[in-house]
């Protein structure tokens, strides 16, 4: 046994580390996704929107990786099997629609979820209590803009309509049991499904009927199965890191 | 006003003062102390003090040149040893903003946050954000018992454009009636 495995027997896995860890990769994934926006976005408000919710995740990030370990070699040094966000997240940023319907459906869940341990006196309420106001603006953005686009045009309701179908198996992982985290995930789907089932309708959209996890995948990013193109997306955020450990601006 | 800090030595009320009135590096008319960001100044020693931070948003870039400003200052003052620690409970809110740093956002050209307004849950209206369709005029719109109000010329009729702005702490809108466009702090 080497040092290093040596010592990573030893240290005792803490509860709260790993909820932080799946709390704060939730939250670093998406920023990543919709900073990859930047420069593309259909118009000039929508590119500051999405750059200010992925600031406001990045933050969240920054507070939840440091009570794992150092921000920054948990962002840029782990493969990717470490990491312990939802699939939901990572999935690429599609057509605007496909970021919207992921906005959705996570903003209504990160909220649900910031709230529950706002109300709680455990190592995340004060984050979360900070937090849970900022995603009131992320959640209240993604459902204007879902009314907008499923009762818009033709194409935009196809192209929603689409994208929420799309994702909805990723879903299903949002819910299930957080290692650290006394919370009632079917509790919260009950909630959930109740919020974004209305504003679906609202949008003239029909809430997916298919189930809330694929078979093949068992909605596993919390135990560091991730989907094909996560991997992609980590290349790019960790290259200039790894290339150049400790560069600063 | 959620906190206001309590100083418990005149040295402390002083160093207080001092870091209070750093102005903030993104809006520079306002002071920190306007903005309500500055928590606490402990003395540990004669010459080394803690200060305690908190930021508005929780990715708020601007948090760490206000702990060099804060550090600056008080090493100006002669304290040798000086740590800025961030805190983030209780919360920040915009209603922690003081009425003088309202003033100043009105008179810097951006609608200060209304008070007592959490931003809880948003009524879902579905329409337009912009006015696509021609505008009969103030009568028809629905009011608002609070509206935010133009700080160029104070009028209610103003419309939202972008949930959100120039930083994540604002929303960008449009007077109405003198059709320029303003920055809002967002209430949070």
């Amino acid at each position: 046994m080497t040092e290093t495995t040596k010592a990573r027997k030893t240290r005792e896995p803490v509860p709260h580390i790993a909820a932080a860890l799946a709390l704060g990769d939730d939250a670093l994934v998406l920023s990543h996704r919709l900073g990859e926006w930047a420069g593309h976005a259909p118009v000039l408000e929508e590119e500051v929107a999405l750059a200010n919710i992925a600031l406001d995740l990045l933050g969240q990030a920054r507070v939840l990786l440091s009570m794992a370990g150092d921000e920054d070699e948990l962002a840029y040094l782990r493969e990717e099997r470490a990491f312990r966000n939802v699939q939901l997240v990572e999935q690429p940023n599609g057509d605007f629609a496909h970021t919207i319907a992921r906005q959705l459906y996570f903003s209504t869940y990160q909220r649900l979820l910031y709230a529950h341990l706002a109300a709680g006196d455990g190592e995340f309420a004060g984050l979360a209590a900070k937090a849970v106001k900022e995603v009131a603006y992320h959640q209240d953005h993604a459902e204007q803009w879902t009314l907008r686009l499923g009762d818009g045009t033709e194409v935009s309701h196809e192209r929603m309509r689409r994208a929420c179908q799309a994702l909805w198996r990723f879903t299903g992982e949002m819910f299930q049991p957080v290692e650290g985290l006394d919370v009632d995930g079917e509790g919260i789907r009950a909630v959930w499904l109740e919020s974004v089932s209305a504003v679906l309708r609202q949008a003239t959209l029909d809430v997916p009927e298919g189930p809330q996890s694929g078979a093949w995948s068992a909605g596993a990013g919390r135990q560091g199965l991730h989907t094909e193109p996560f991997g992609r997306m980590l290349a790019e955020m960790q290259h200039l890191h790894r290339s150049h450990p400790g560069a600063s601006w | 006003m959620v906190t206001s800090p309590t100083p418990t030595t005149p040295l402390e009320a002083e160093l207080l003062r001092l870091a209070g009135s750093v102005p903030d590096p993104e809006l520079p008319v306002l002071t920190l102390e306007e903005l309500g960001v500055l928590r606490a100044v402990h003395v540990r020693s004669a010459d080394s003090v803690e200060v305690e931070l908190t930021p508005t948003y929780t990715g708020c870039p601007a948090i760490e040149a206000m702990s060099l400003d804060i550090e600056r200052v008080l090493h100006e003052h002669g304290i040798r040893e000086v740590s800025v620690h961030t805190v983030l409970t209780p919360p920040w809110s915009t209603d922690d903003i003081s009425p003088e740093g309202r003033r100043k956002l009105r008179e810097f050209g951006i609608a200060p946050p209304r008070t007592g307004l959490a931003p809880g849950p948003v009524p879902l209206a579905l329409g337009p954000t912009r006015t696509t369709v021609p505008d009969t005029g103030p009568q028809d719109r629905p009011q608002d018992p609070d509206p935010v109000r133009c700080p160029h010329c104070g009028s209610a009729d103003t419309e939202l454009l972008s949930r959100f702005s120039s930083t994540a702490c604002k929303a960008l809108r449009r007077c109405l009636t003198c059709r320029e466009p303003f920055d809002h702090f967002k209430e949070l």
